[in-house]
């Protein structure tokens, strides 16, 4: 007989409808639908940006036209009309903030659904937030406190404009503009996103924290995200998204790039929570996301992700390992859930000696979805005595779930050191029964169970992120006893 | 505390139980052997509440309520606890979070808060000593990498912690050492009292050297064909089974 109890559990647990999926009316400046160089003068002239910031657009956009989407990934989707989005929507409120009263109310009010008011935020846990809405940042905090230090952090817009020169330094050489398809996309229309900019030897002593989220219909989201951590400095940023319930697809096409200096670190993590469409796969988020960081002299670049939204993922955060002694690593939970497909993992090029990577993957599979770990390893020639250890498991919700793996190794250098397990399991329901006849009813030990399994990455995260992160896996307990 | 009428299950079309019998009051002892495949386990697993079994007939009543009618949850709250055969183990849930997780389901249904954090740590204190559990097993993982025995150790401190009206012991002297059997039925010993009944499943008459039964009933092919008092599991222990199938013309 097969375990009804357990499917339907399971339908409860992981076929909530979308708690976030509210829309804000604010009335909002949006450009006409399309894709051309006017309108990347309209958004570069809209954002006030510097001529050399319009060309770089204009050169992105001249690369984006010669390349194709890619089709490479293990997942099937309508790819979209690329004519067919508006790329640009700020809300209709122009003048820079000076404190959270000015903030519109609806605004104010989207964020309190959220569960993210800054006032909290500030009080409660000393993070300074941020917000990005529709790619116009609205409110950033805790600004002066960070001053004082040197620190800069500040939405990508106001940065082009006051401090063109570290922008222009760093923009794109992590991830040039044909890097691939979506990073050309994203270099030649990202309306905003965030910019970090930690000095020598500071260490950042709060959490940078910024929220995205998608509001106008039939807008993409491009942000852009630059983090420069300089010589010898310490930083970690929180990344959390989420969008409206919305039956359309809506793109997401975002670029981060980081950049880790001598003995600096940056410690990099996201909690993923785009609308993931309904159970038969209709609307959802395409979250098409290049992330990439460089490690110089004994630097160390640390990816946490938690990606429980979207209805497609395509998103690699990697490190270039160029200095010798620096460390990349990549912790990592990915749950699908009804028709969602993911494609995500991590690469990590070593080219310095003395080089060390982890990985850590986790993937948990529900309904009918299927979730893909893509990896690379790549030991270069002037690698010696690199070191990597990747961790790749699966856990099968469903019989009608997917889980796939894709590693790839490429060792050039005979001193590397690579291993790689990966295993592939089914949720047991000898575990759940042991749960049930302690008393745990079947919701919470699908939760206790789920996140025993991801416990080795929620431990990566901080604490005002793990929360939430333990929330989206209706997550119980775990961690705070004992 | 536990009436079983007439009860009938089956597993994958298989008939298991063919209308079983038992009446166990409160305090009360009750050991049931009989040879393989005869339907213990099965028994236990349908008195927990396993949905793989099918109810085919007859009623269970357990502290005045229906049990059939409650959920596997519903029972474990209501009192009934099962020590598991072979226990599970549950990688990353540790042991100390997974009984917090156990008695705060009881206390909500109950009607309590969820227990402080204090009275909690206090409380796994007091019952680990029971079998012994030292601190570095109540913080690693539910079962993971512990040996036979301290499975079993673990399962009779959780039964400490949640204070049943109603064990079942799936074969819990099975994989043990003599020590391990000794601390593991003191554990069990400690928590005999007037308002609690236990249902001892083994195979060995040794374990009812240390747990001693108030009654010994032999299962064989679904029914229970005999009951006596703790004198029959040694006879059993002596004879074997063959002239109880002879007796009853099986």
């Amino acid at each position: 007989m097969a375990y009804d109890g357990k499917d339907k559990v399971l339908e409860e647990v992981t076929g909530k409808s979308y708690e976030f999926g509210f829309t804000t009316e604010i009335e909002s400046d949006k450009a006409p639908a399309g894709l051309s160089e006017d309108i990347i003068r309209l958004i570069s002239a809209k954002k006030e940006e510097p001529e050399w910031m319009l060309q770089w657009r204009l050169d992105a956009f001249a690369v984006w036209q010669t390349m194709e989407e890619p089709d490479w990934p293990h997942l099937n989707y309508e790819k979209p009309d690329y004519q067919a989005i508006s790329y640009y929507a700020a809300p209709k409120q122009k003048k820079q903030l000076n404190s959270m009263d000015e903030v519109d109310p609806e605004l104010r009010r989207t964020m309190d659904k959220l569960g993210i008011s800054l006032e909290e935020q500030k009080r409660l846990s000393g993070v300074a937030v941020d917000f990005v809405m529709d790619s116009v940042s609205v409110a950033t905090s805790f600004k002066d406190k960070l001053a004082e230090l040197g620190i800069i952090f500040c939405s990508m817009s106001e940065a082009v404009k006051e401090h063109p020169e570290l922008v222009r330094k760093h923009l794109g050489t992590v991830i040039p503009t044909r890097d691939n398809f979506f990073s050309a996309l994203n270099s030649a229309v990202f309306t905003d996103g965030s910019f970090c900019y930690i000095p020598k030897g500071v260490r950042c002593p709060m959490e940078l924290s910024t929220y995205f989220r998608i509001n106008e219909s039939g807008t993409g989201q491009f942000e852009r995200t630059l983090v420069v951590a300089d010589e010898g400095s310490y930083v970690s940023y929180l990344e959390g998204c989420t969008a409206p319930q919305r039956d359309e697809n809506q793109l997401h096409a975002a670029v981060v790039e980081l950049v880790a200096l001598d003995e600096a670190e940056i410690k990099y993590s996201t909690v993923q929570n785009w609308y993931p469409g309904d159970e038969n796969g209709k609307g959802g988020v395409f979250n098409f996301v290049t992330k990439r960081g460089i490690c110089h002299r004994r630097s160390k670049i640390s990816w946490t992700q938690v990606e429980t939204g979207s209805a497609v993922t395509w998103k690699y955060p990697s490190c270039i390992l160029k200095g010798d002694h620096s460390v990349g690593e990549f912790y990592s939970v990915a749950v699908t859930n009804n028709a969602q497909q993911a494609d995500t993992g991590t690469k990590m090029i070593h080219l310095g000696k003395n080089t060390h990577s982890t990985i850590i993957s986790k993937g948990i599979s529900a309904g009918n979805s299927h979730n893909s770990y893509r990896g690379l390893v790549q030991i270069m020639p002037s690698a010696a005595n690199a070191r990597n250890f990747s961790q790749c498991d699966s856990l099968l919700m469903t019989d009608t779930s997917g889980a796939h793996t894709f590693p790839y190794v490429e060792v050039k250098n005979p001193t590397a050191q690579v291993e790689h397990e990966a295993t592939t399991s089914k949720i047991g329901e000898d575990q759940i029964f042991y749960c049930l006849q302690r008393g745990i009813d079947a919701e919470q030990a699908i939760s206790l169970i789920v996140n025993g399994y991801a416990k080795e990455v929620l431990n990566q995260l901080p604490m005002e992120f793990a929360v939430e992160a333990q929330k989206l896996l209706s997550i119980s307990l775990e961690g705070s006893v004992g | 505390m536990l009436k079983i009428n007439e009860l009938k299950a089956s597993v994958e079309e298989a008939s298991i139980l063919k209308g079983l019998n038992l009446t166990i009051n409160p305090g009360e002892v009750h050991a049931i052997m009989g040879p393989n495949g005869s339907g213990k386990s099965t028994l236990a697993s349908v008195l927990a509440g396993r949905e793989e079994y099918e109810i085919e007939g007859g009623s269970v009543a357990f502290d005045g309520e229906d049990l059939l009618e409650l959920d596997a949850t519903e029972r474990a709250r209501a009192g009934l606890f099962l020590a598991f055969q072979y226990p599970v183990e549950i990688p990353g849930v540790s042991n100390i979070n997974f009984m917090r997780a156990a008695v705060n389901g009881k206390r909500e249904h109950e009607g309590l808060e969820p227990i402080k954090g204090k009275d909690f740590l206090d409380m796994v204190k007091e019952k680990a000593k029971l079998v012994e559990l030292d601190g570095r097993l109540r913080n690693r993982s539910v079962n993971e990498g512990f040996s036979g025995g301290e499975k079993k150790r673990n399962e009779i401190f959780q039964m400490a912690m949640l204070e049943p009206k109603l064990a079942i012991l799936d074969e819990t002297d099975s994989g043990l050492d003599i020590d391990a059997l000794r601390i593991v039925s003191e554990g069990v010993n400690a928590m005999r009292s007037p308002e609690r009944s236990f249902l001892v499943i083994t195979h060995y008459q040794r374990l009812l050297d240390y747990i001693v039964p108030d009654f010994v009933h032999v299962l064989m092919d679904g029914r229970i064909v005999r009951s006596g008092g703790k004198e029959l599991a040694l006879e059993l222990e002596e004879k074997g089974y063959d002239w109880i199938k002879e007796e009853i013309g099986a």
